[in-house]
């Protein structure tokens, strides 16, 4: 069963990572504030008008 | 403040050629998966021509609607959200074309290769090694270009959905280059490095999570980028949606053995296995509230809009089968459904709900926004929506009654303690009515996607396609910590290494894997049943077709310690009787009986007739006729790459053997079956490939029956 070791290696490599870019994610700030960019996504065409409502932020 | 604001254009030529394919490719994926499904109740429909008999294109059918279909679907949604959420064209429009072209190529490849017989056997990595290749090269030219959009991002803050697809993209190229660790024996075949147990482990780590990261990671980015947009309203929780993600990232990847459930795999591997899927739960339901709450006060729009009633039912789906996923990891749960048409139903469940509807949702919503107009019919694409449903109720509600039937019937005793259903083909013969309606489901399922087609097809004409939308942004301020030199980690992740370093790990993957793998396998290759035996050259040679017709797509090759299993196939599978076995061939699904003790069952003759026409000898049977293998010549000019292939793997054949005393002991054997034949009353050369294919299965299983086990401790 030594190929566990090669699963969990890979697996850990994988984790380590995502650790890594959780890490950086947190101490740049990118949860910062966790209402905003929810809103951000709905207005970034404002010259498409064709084929959907125009969009406003309240 | 940074004034400067910046022009630039969004890249729609790749988001369109992605989408059509994405049509035309699942498509053709559903009329396969159609043929197969029909042959189930009709096995005549494959026309009597290998090329399209079930085994054969059940590979093909799965690796068309996962890599064709979902796949092109996936690069779609991504590259047309990944360049407005990062305000920013994709970095490259080679490496976008590069992708895309690689990408179809990949497909075509598959498309030829898989009739034609050319498989590994693993489950959804069924492509022989050139073809492996070519994916790696491709994923690479996909995961550089989203890297480096995303570090050219105008803003700042990184959408939950990035997050998503850089799991997507990293993910997926470890499983790919773990699972894809072969020795070649010419062109379009090679051995699994790994053998028996740990091939299963390995294959179904990859399998486990190429769902997890192929099917679902991906599509969970897309559902939080279009469902907000076609309801224009926020996520109902973008911190849950953080949530999500890192427990999605860090839970699935331990779930694998779960489809290895009270096989030959050790027990503690077995335990983990279910104990992470089970805590799946709680981040994939978390995600589907997340997406239905985004819809609460909105639900008079969902009334009124395709986009979003598929969405809906996507993302039902989606929780549907993350709730029964890890219900049937309990490992009492899995004892019934394993098997059984019941994992059928799951899969499509996940595949026809949560994949399929939200692809056709982000393709109503795309077209008209592509082509600058409204859609031709929404009035067509709500019947399609109600056409869908209906096909997938059709598939799936007669599969999971077939699946239980089976798992019962299979376990059932009678008061004498024997079993009731002793023959298998009476419990075959008992669903295949619901095979029958399957295939009407799947046929109602097929016609709405036909008609989406026609609908968009209208909508493009009736529009003007954008080839680039135009849009402005300020570029992006470096933030202070950089200014300040504060956090040089962060300067570090933003500069260009991060190209090499994700050049780096698929190189540190590929050397290490090589190096890594023949150290630990090889030398574990010892036997501990000492009764083991590698196959012989003929046998190699016989399971080579067993493999080319994708007889593991019916018959399981492992039988689970229960009484009902070991009194209707024999003793039960041990790890040791599978040391020899590159790649192993366990299977996942039983449309016919096991075959791990098949070896010595029944007479040459009989598998002779049997392979001619199975109708012949079990009356009812589904199973294909084989004839062809009655008349093909067996090709014994790749018996030297083939021995030496899989001895470099490990298997101790003595050197020298394949270059002279394989080819005579290959012809002896030959003899002593065609001999047998005749006993049987059957005429059969020695050069056809049946009379390798029977010694094969006489081959199976035989080595523990023939003397005590000894088993070693380790």
């Amino acid at each position: 069963m030594s190929v566990v070791i090669i699963l969990i290696l890979a697996s850990l490599l994988v984790g380590l990572v995502f650790v890594v870019a959780f890490i950086w994610s947190v101490r740049s700030g990118q949860y910062e504030d966790t209402t905003t960019p929810s809103l951000r996504i709905l207005v970034d065409e404002p010259q498409n008008k064709i084929g959907e409502t125009k969009t406003t932020l309240k | 403040m940074n004034t400067n604001i910046e022009t630039f254009k969004y890249d729609n030529r790749i988001v369109r050629a992605f989408a059509i394919v994405t049509v035309i490719w699942g498509i053709v994926g559903m009329l396969v998966g159609l043929l197969a499904a029909v042959q189930l109740f009709f096995p005549e429909a494959n026309l009597n021509f290998q090329f399209i008999t079930f085994g054969r294109i059940r590979p093909l059918h799965t690796n068309a609607v996962i890599f064709a279909f979902v796949g092109n679907g996936m690069f779609m949604g991504i590259y047309y959200s990944l360049q407005r959420l990062c305000k920013a064209r994709m970095y490259s429009d080679f490496l976008s074309w590069f992708n895309f072209w690689g990408w179809q190529a990949i497909i075509v490849g598959a498309a030829v290769t898989l009739p034609l017989g050319y498989t590994t056997s693993k489950e959804y990595a069924e492509l022989e090694w050139p073809i492996k290749v070519a994916i790696a090269i491709v994923w690479v030219a996909f995961t550089v270009n989203m890297f480096g959009t995303i570090l050219k991002r105008r803003e700042k803050h990184m959408y939950v959905a990035i997050w998503f697809y850089i799991a997507t993209a990293l993910t997926v190229a470890v499983l790919h280059i773990t699972n894809s660790m072969t020795m070649p024996a010419g062109w379009f075949k090679s051995y699994s490095m790994y053998a028996g147990v740990q091939d299963a482990l390995v294959q179904w780590w990859y399998g486990h999570n190429a769902v997890a990261f192929f099917l679902t990671t991906p599509y969970l980015g897309l559902m939080y980028y279009f469902l907000p947009k076609a309801a224009n309203r926020p996520i109902f929780s973008y911190r849950l949606s953080i949530i999500h993600f890192w427990a999605l990232v860090f839970l699935y990847i331990w779930a694998g053995p779960h489809h290895l459930l009270y096989t030959a795999l050790p027990d503690w591997a077995q335990s983990l296995g279910m104990v992470f899927s089970l805590m799946l739960i709680a981040p994939s339901w978390g995600g589907m509230l997340n997406g239905l709450l985004t819809l609460r006060g909105a639900w008079d729009k969902v009334r009124q809009d395709p986009v979003l009633k598929f969405m809906v039912a996507a993302v039902t789906a989606y929780g549907m089968a993350t709730l029964e996923g890890p219900l049937m990891a309990i490992k009492t749960v899995n004892s019934l459904s394993h098997y059984t048409d019941w994992t059928i139903a799951h899969a499509h469940g996940g595949a026809l709900g949560w994949n399929g509807f939200l692809t056709f949702s982000m393709l109503y919503y795309l077209f008209p926004r592509l082509y600058k107009t409204e859609l031709w019919s929404t009035k067509m694409a709500n019947y399609h929506f109600w056409l869908g449903l209906l096909g997938m109720i059709f598939y799936i509600v007669p599969i999971y009654v077939a699946g239980i039937t089976e798992g019962l019937m299979w376990k059932q005793f009678n008061k004498d303690g024997f079993l009731q259903y002793p023959n298998f083909l009476e419990t075959i013969v008992q669903v295949v009515p619901m095979f029958r309606l399957r295939a009407i489901g799947g046929t109602l399922y097929l016609t709405g996607v036909f008609m989406m087609a026609y609908n968009l097809y209208r909508t493009a004409k009736a529009g003007k396609f954008e080839p680039d939308t135009e849009a402005q942004a300020a570029a992006l301020e470096k933030g202070p910590e950089i200014a300040h030199g504060k956090y040089s980690f962060h300067r570090f992740l933003e500069g260009k290494p991060m190209f090499f370093t994700v050049l780096a790990i698929v190189a540190v993957l590929v050397g290490g894997m090589v190096e890594i793998i023949p150290m630990f396998l090889i030398r574990e290759n010892v036997p501990i049943i000492a009764s083991v035996k590698p196959y012989s050259p003929l046998e190699v040679l016989g399971r080579d077709i067993y493999i080319r017709e994708g007889c593991l797509g019916c018959h399981s090759q492992m039988i689970r310690p229960f009484r009902s299993e070991t009194e209707r196939y024999g003793d039960y599978s041990k790890a040791g009787e599978f040391v020899y076995d590159h790649p192993f061939l366990w299977g996942s699904e039983r449309k016919g009986p096991d075959l791990a003790r098949e070896g010595g069952k029944y007479p040459d003759a009989w598998h002779y007739n049997h392979m001619d026409d199975p109708r012949s000898t079990s009356p009812g049977s589904i199973m294909p006729r084989y004839s062809w293998l009655l008349t093909q010549p067996l090709e014994t000019d790749a018996l030297p790459s083939r021995l030496g292939a899989l001895r470099r793997v490990g298997v101790p054949y003595p050197a020298g053997y394949e270059n002279g005393p394989a080819q005579k002991d290959l012809q002896a054997q030959a003899l002593k079956i065609v001999g047998d034949l005749k006993l049987g009353s059957v005429n059969c050369e020695t050069n056809k490939e049946i009379v390798a294919l029977i010694a094969y299965l006489q081959r199976l299983g035989t080595d523990i029956k023939s003397a005590p086990v000894t088993t070693a401790a380790k």
